[in-house]
């Protein structure tokens, strides 16, 4: 694998908290050397607008930033005109809601989206499905904690599903996906289980019963951890945030198919995005930049670009695999410890997962479990994760979150178990 | 912050005082946190101006618990305009520790509850 006391050094936070336990990257990810001294860079160098200057400082921003965008778009496969950069994926979301959803939504349209979602891909849906008189239909989940998409009645073929759950030929959207289904819209990565969805066969399978569907993905927990491939996809939209993949806070990416971003309507209005303005009308430019109205996180847009270079260069298949293999070991541990004791949310398939564990020990209060862990310098995070519908479907109000990324090992997870013990005392349990 | 889980606050959460309901009460109120996924149900008896019987149920962390347990313990027999004089400091004095920004919410939940059933 890679260096891991070298990756630590890459991260300052670690040299300021040496026993810092950091198992929260799912809520936003530490940030390495580079990032932070990109942003300086800006600051200390060339902290001037973007496109307004003529003055060679205004031309470095300028040039430093669509780096960035043609950086994005090499990650994801993509070309940097179809890269539009917002504050985070959930105004990415709210953009396509306001500006494509309320374009072509209409009264008794379906919009589908997905249990596992975040609230920011939960809700700006189902407000638009009220407004528009739309149907708002939820795809649930199984046993497994896997998208419901399988078997058409899955209590009676419980036992054949569980055998064929990956079989992409066998996903059956037959009575979720109809031709009056316009968005489908759904996580990549579940932000609490950790399932990682076949967007690639849950796309094609959506386009075959309806080819105008549009398809919409939340890769906020992907692409951190996993390489993403729009092309390959075959989706029409796809937004993350720079703050998760080890880059600043404010930015947030969101992809779309260039003659989509065409038909559609700006966002917000402003400096920037205008082509022309006259007394009574005003043209505005071609996108991306039709979507971004006034002066945005220069610095935080241009440092993202050290996340993504720190990102490849280890390598995300490498990252993947070994965040798996981490995942599975902490699963491994806390159910030796622990056992019963010890409530995974999801757990029937975890070999699948993502570097997530939400979990809920004994019958204590995740708060509580937290509070107590941070008292040894270990962060993760209690509560629902902006996920409430998934945790109302799992019959639980919240839940503890560890989840890992490069920089976490086995240490870390053994810190944990201890933490857990600590716990456990303490309640005198 | 320092340990905020005392022998005290453990006690009461582990045993909570006034836990259970009231059959006919002179006023029910529900309050929750949804950010935590905390709800205190609680009833009150009123004799005129005094309390008389004062109970709550629900579910909650060891700070909401706690604070429930400790606060209806201390307003049984009160009268009403005393008990308006109850307020966050009250409440904080009353547990002993001092929570953070997050933790004092869990605190006050009950507090809420009070304050909807004057």
């Amino acid at each position: 694998m890679f260096n891991l006391s070298q990756i630590k050094k890459d991260f300052p936070i670690f040299e300021n908290n040496p026993s810092l336990v950091y198992l929260d990257s799912t809520a936003t990810s530490l940030k390495p050397r580079p990032v932070i001294e990109k942003l300086v860079e800006y600051y200390s160098k060339y902290s001037a607008n973007i496109f307004r200057g003529v003055y060679s400082l205004s031309e470095k921003a300028t040039e430093e930033y669509e780096k960035t965008r043609e950086k994005i778009a090499k990650f994801i496969n993509a070309k940097s005109k179809e890269i539009i950069f917002t504050r985070n994926t959930t105004e990415s979301l709210n953009l396509l809601a306001y500006s494509l959803g309320r374009k072509i939504i209409e009264k008794n349209d379906e919009i589908v989206t997905t249990i596992l979602e975040h609230h920011s891909n939960f809700v700006p849906w189902q407000i638009l499905s009220q407004e528009s008189g739309a149907i708002f239909k939820v795809i649930n989940i199984n046993q497994s904690g896997d998208l419901d998409l399988y078997c058409k009645n899955i209590k009676n073929q419980k036992s054949k599903c569980k055998m064929t759950m990956q079989n992409s030929k066998l996903i059956n959207l037959d009575n979720i996906i109809t031709k009056k289904t316009k968005i489908l819209t759904l996580t990549y990565i579940s932000n609490v289980l950790g399932t990682v969805n076949p967007i690639k066969e849950i796309v094609m399978v959506a386009k075959k019963i309806n080819p105008k569907i549009i398809v919409i993905v939340d890769a906020a927990q992907a692409a951190p951890h996993q390489k993403i491939d729009v092309l390959d996809l075959g989706a029409d939209f796809l937004a993350f945030s720079s703050h998760k993949m080890l880059g600043p806070t404010g930015v947030g990416v969101l992809w779309g198919k260039y003659d989509l971003l065409c038909e559609m309507f700006p966002f917000n209005f402003g400096g920037e995005m205008i082509a022309e303005v006259f007394l009574d009308k005003t043209f505005f430019k071609d996108p991306p930049y039709k979507f971004e109205a006034g002066t945005p996180a220069i610095a935080e847009v241009i440092a993202l670009s050290e996340a993504v270079s720190y990102l490849e260069k280890i390598g995300l298949e490498k990252i993947e695999t070994y965040e798996k293999e981490l995942v599975q070991f902490a699963y491994q541990r806390l159910k030796e410890e622990f056992g019963k004791n010890i409530k995974i949310l999801g757990e029937g398939n975890i070999k699948e997962r993502s570097g997530i564990l939400a979990f809920n020990f004994y019958n204590l209060h995740p708060h509580d479990v937290a509070q107590i862990l941070s008292e040894k310098n270990i962060c993760l995070r209690s509560g629902h994760h902006c996920a409430q519908p998934l945790h109302q479907f799992l019959g639980v109000s919240s839940s503890c979150r560890a989840s890992f990324y490069l920089y976490n090992d086995k240490d870390d997870v053994e810190k944990l178990v201890e933490g857990l013990k600590e716990v456990r005392e303490r309640f005198k349990i | 912050m320092s340990n905020i889980y005392t022998e005290i606050i453990l006690d009461h959460y582990q045993n909570p005082r006034n836990f259970g309901e009231i059959k006919n009460p002179t006023k029910k109120v529900e309050v929750a946190n949804p950010l935590c996924g905390d709800k205190i149900k609680m009833m009150i008896v009123f004799d005129k101006e005094k309390v008389t019987e004062v109970k709550f149920t629900g579910v909650g962390c060891a700070i909401s618990t706690a604070s429930a347990s400790m606060l209806t313990e201390y307003i049984k027999g009160k009268t009403k305009e005393q008990l308006k004089k109850i307020d966050k400091n009250f409440i904080i004095k009353m547990l002993g520790v001092s929570l953070g920004v997050n933790r004092i919410k869990c605190a006050l939940l009950s507090l809420e509850a009070l304050k909807k059933l004057l």
